[in-house]
């Protein structure tokens, strides 16, 4: 039961992320949002990788064992990497949007009607 | 953001920042031997650089360092490690062939398998890889924060 | 003829070398920058040009990186090239050559234009590694760089307000999507240990977790690709781009849709062919689905005056066309009970087909218009249909491609849009009337759209603010006759296409047994 709770902070990441992604109006916190489902994740493909009673997946100087599996700890590094170039962009936007039109809240910025 | 904050925190952020540096590089350079590598040891040495940001202010140091050079550092790191995966076609026969293994020249032994101690002369070509991956992300990530407490500085300016 | 092996990689990874060049050439000069991203682009057609003439006449082909050879377990990624995959990077190559050839002169007057380059290359790189990859963790990075790479370029104006709202839009929408879609792959592969894609078909049992994972990844990938209710950030993002950006994204919009394909008939090939029930009823959602983007499409399409976002309205329009295909062949499953398989009519083959050629069809019209419609701001500085008039005078190549652009959308028989239209019409009337007369109910209505766009826009009394118009340069027509000679060559020779471009895509999409034999090798 013990080895369930990373799942079950998975969920919650996920739900809190969404949660704050479509019932808050103010533009950061959006961003905040897409930033928390990306950590659920993240934190998802890393818990997939695990053994039980394993050490970590380094020939130097290892005591011997069995290994937990490396393959998913490239594919998290990967995600990291793509996470902190979607967030540079979209605050960057942020920061033009707000030169533009002077407010953050999400429900005045809608010159693109219809 | 735009000045700099009080004289102490300059000083100890210039007395710290060839540490933290240097760990970074260490971090980028034994990437096939320990946890680490291009991106994460990059990650660290603009953290460094974007302490030096916010302890001097943003118009200071982006009269030390235009963006037109970093720029050029990040094409560089890219350029090369596009050309590393080219040369593995060049001297192998497919594209991002380990063509330094086994050659008594740069990083090219080869350890046994299993638990051993660390030697840093191993990995083929995946050490300079690191390099040119480390050198784009240092530059890319600072030129980001720095381009984005500029923008910041001028737009107080216009209001 | 045998191309070299290499060929495959070097197809990507040229416009990425490209696109690192870019900033150190264009510090030489403008006219060095251009005439590099020309080359570039040009050098990467014919290459693809060359490896699509191997591949369709020879089959599938596959190159493992990192090593000569392929042992198994498959660890390494591999790029897995059939024939639907040489058909899309056929669109990619053709779009993103006439989209930097149209932008020479159109971009002239703006500056950044070393990033506007780097930019595109990039973008055209990340496409066509989408539709060359055969791992679908690759196919998601490859997918996240194309929408970095895109949502850069649809901000490009940041003088404009609604360029940066609608990049905002599309950038949120995207990371959404795309984080969703690593969820699913990492249920497959929590499940599996594979992240190939041919092993994944080889060994995929229907469990619970599948079933979750097939409906993530169709969801999200439906959203990349426009489909209705999903399909709010489309006519922002392709109405407030300039013309040459939105042209590519047509061709990002359709990888994803390739993805779409990719993942329901190769991963998930074994299940539809042993159990009929799925089948059926995903193709029964898709093709609700696709009916209720072709009509919510031309509605809001009549309702626009701005002529950009009523051209992407229409597109939204037909991307319900290329699912309607993927729905028919799917719901149309039945279960043979003596030799214990899953049968499809053949009526159903050339609903696909007909699906696979609209979506070359798609890019090209709907890009021609979008060509078009920025032509009309390049001269005019005008974008709204209610203060344009009379331009015929004035513009008259314009004129003419607009109304081959307005044919070939609607429909019309010597023009490409008629073949593909008919072939989905007459396979989708045998499976239920209703679809085929919703089907030909759009195309009327897009008719009814563009020509009475046209009447307002070309003909007419001429304008007083409009005296000085001009015709556009020539880098921007010849990138327009380009694609209207490929328009004509398509509606006038339609066997030609089908028979040597169509129909070999079909059996390679369908035929899942072949894909996964050449990568284990009929172990």
């Amino acid at each position: 039961m013990i080895y369930n709770i990373p799942y079950l902070a998975v969920v919650a990441l996920v739900l809190i992320g969404l949660y704050a992604l479509l019932f808050k109006r103010n533009l950061i916190k959006m961003v905040i949002g897409v930033t928390l489902i990306e950590s659920g994740v993240n934190l998802f493909l890393i818990t997939l990788g695990y053994r039980e009673n394993s050490i970590a997946p380094i020939y130097t100087g290892s005591p011997g064992g069995i290994m937990s599996l490396p393959v998913p700890q490239a594919l998290t590094l990967t995600s990291i990497v793509i996470g902190v170039a979607v967030l540079a962009l979209m605050l960057s936007l942020v920061i033009h949007i707000y030169r533009h039109y002077g407010t953050l809240d999400v429900r005045k910025i809608r010159r693109l009607k219809e | 953001m735009s000045e700099g904050m009080s004289k102490i925190v300059k000083t100890i952020a210039s007395a710290a920042f060839p540490f933290i540096m240097i760990y970074g590089l260490y971090v980028i350079a034994h990437g096939h031997l320990t946890p680490g590598g291009g991106f994460q040891g990059g990650a660290i040495v603009a953290s460094a650089l974007a302490m030096i940001l916010v302890a001097f202010g943003s118009i200071w140091t982006m009269g030390k360092i235009k963006e037109k050079q970093l720029s050029l550092f990040e094409s560089l790191g890219a350029i090369s490690f596009i050309l590393l995966a080219f040369l593995g076609l060049g001297f192998g026969t497919v594209f991002f062939k380990n063509f330094l293994v086994d050659n008594n020249f740069l990083f090219g032994m080869v350890p046994e398998t299993g638990s051993t101690f660390a030697n840093f002369n191993t990995g083929g070509v995946l050490p300079l890889m690191n390099f040119a991956v480390g050198l784009k992300v240092i530059a890319g990530l600072f030129a980001i924060v720095l381009v984005m407490a500029y923008a910041i500085h001028t737009k107080e300016e216009k209001l | 003829m045998n191309v070299p092996d290499y060929f495959i990689p070097l197809v990507v990874a040229l416009p990425l070398l490209g696109a690192f060049l870019t900033p150190l050439v264009s510090r030489l000069s403008g006219k060095a920058r251009n005439a590099f991203v020309v080359i570039v682009l040009g050098v990467n057609g014919i290459l693809i040009g060359l490896l699509a003439s191997d591949i369709l006449t020879n089959g599938i082909r596959t190159y493992v990186f990192g090593a000569t050879d392929l042992s198994l377990p498959v660890v390494r990624i591999l790029f897995e090239v059939d024939a639907m995959s040489v058909f899309m990077a056929l669109i990619a190559a053709i779009l993103s050559f006439v989209g930097v050839l149209y932008s020479l002169s159109f971009m002239k007057e703006y500056s950044g234009l070393d990033k506007f380059y780097t930019l595109v290359l990039l973008m055209t790189a990340g496409m066509l590694g989408m539709m060359l990859t055969g791992d679908l963790f690759n196919f998601f990075v490859f997918l996240e760089i194309t929408s970095i790479a895109s949502c850069a370029l649809i901000a490009f104006w940041t003088h404009k307000g609604e360029s940066v709202e609608a990049a905002f839009k599309y950038i949120i929408i995207s990371a959404i999507g795309a984080l969703f879609i690593l969820f699913a792959i990492a249920l497959l592969y929590g499940q599996y240990n594979a992240l190939n894609m041919a092993v994944l078909a080889n060994s995929i049992q229907y469990t619970f977790l599948d079933k979750i994972a097939l409906v993530i990844l169709i969801a999200a990938l439906a959203m990349k690709a426009g489909l209705v209710p999903m399909h709010m950030w489309l006519p922002d993002s392709y109405g407030s781009a300039p013309a040459p950006v939105t042209l590519i994204l047509i061709g990002t919009t359709q990888a994803s849709l390739y993805g779409a394909f990719r993942v329901i008939f190769t991963v998930y090939g074994g299940v539809f062919s042993d159990t009929a029930f799925a089948s059926n009823v995903i193709g029964a959602f898709l093709v609700i689905l696709a009916l209720a983007t072709m009509l919510i499409g031309v509605i809001m399409a009549l309702r626009q005056s701005n002529l950009k976002r009523m051209i992407a309205y229409v597109a939204v329009a037909e991307i319900g066309y290329m699912v309607l295909g993927i729905g028919v062949r799917l719901n149309a499953a039945l279960y043979n009970e003596v030799t214990q398989t899953v049968v499809w009519h053949p009526y159903t083959t050339t609903a696909l087909q007909g699906s696979i050629l609209h979506i070359m069809n798609d890019a090209l019209t709907i890009g021609l218009l979008f060509l078009v419609a920025g032509s009309i701001y390049y001269a005019t500085k005008k974008i709204s249909v209610d203060q344009l008039g009379g331009l015929a005078r004035k513009m008259k190549y314009t004129t003419v491609f607009f109304v081959i652009g307005l044919l070939a959308a609607a429909g019309m028989p010597p023009l490409n849009g008629f073949v593909s239209k008919l072939l989905i019409y007459e396979s989708t009337y045998q499976l239920n009337p209703i679809i085929a007369i919703v089907a030909i109910l759009a195309s009327i209505m897009i008719l009814a759209v563009f020509v009475k766009v046209f009447h307002a826009i070309f003909l007419g009394p001429e304008q007083e603010s409009l005296k000085t118009v001009k015709e556009v340069p020539k880098p921007m027509l010849i990138a327009m006759g380009v694609i209207v000679c490929i328009i004509l060559f398509f509606g006038l020779f339609p066997e030609f296409v089908i028979t040597n471009i169509v129909e070999p895509a079909t059996t390679a999409i369908l035929n899942h047994t072949q894909y996964i034999g050449a990568v284990l090798g009929g172990v």
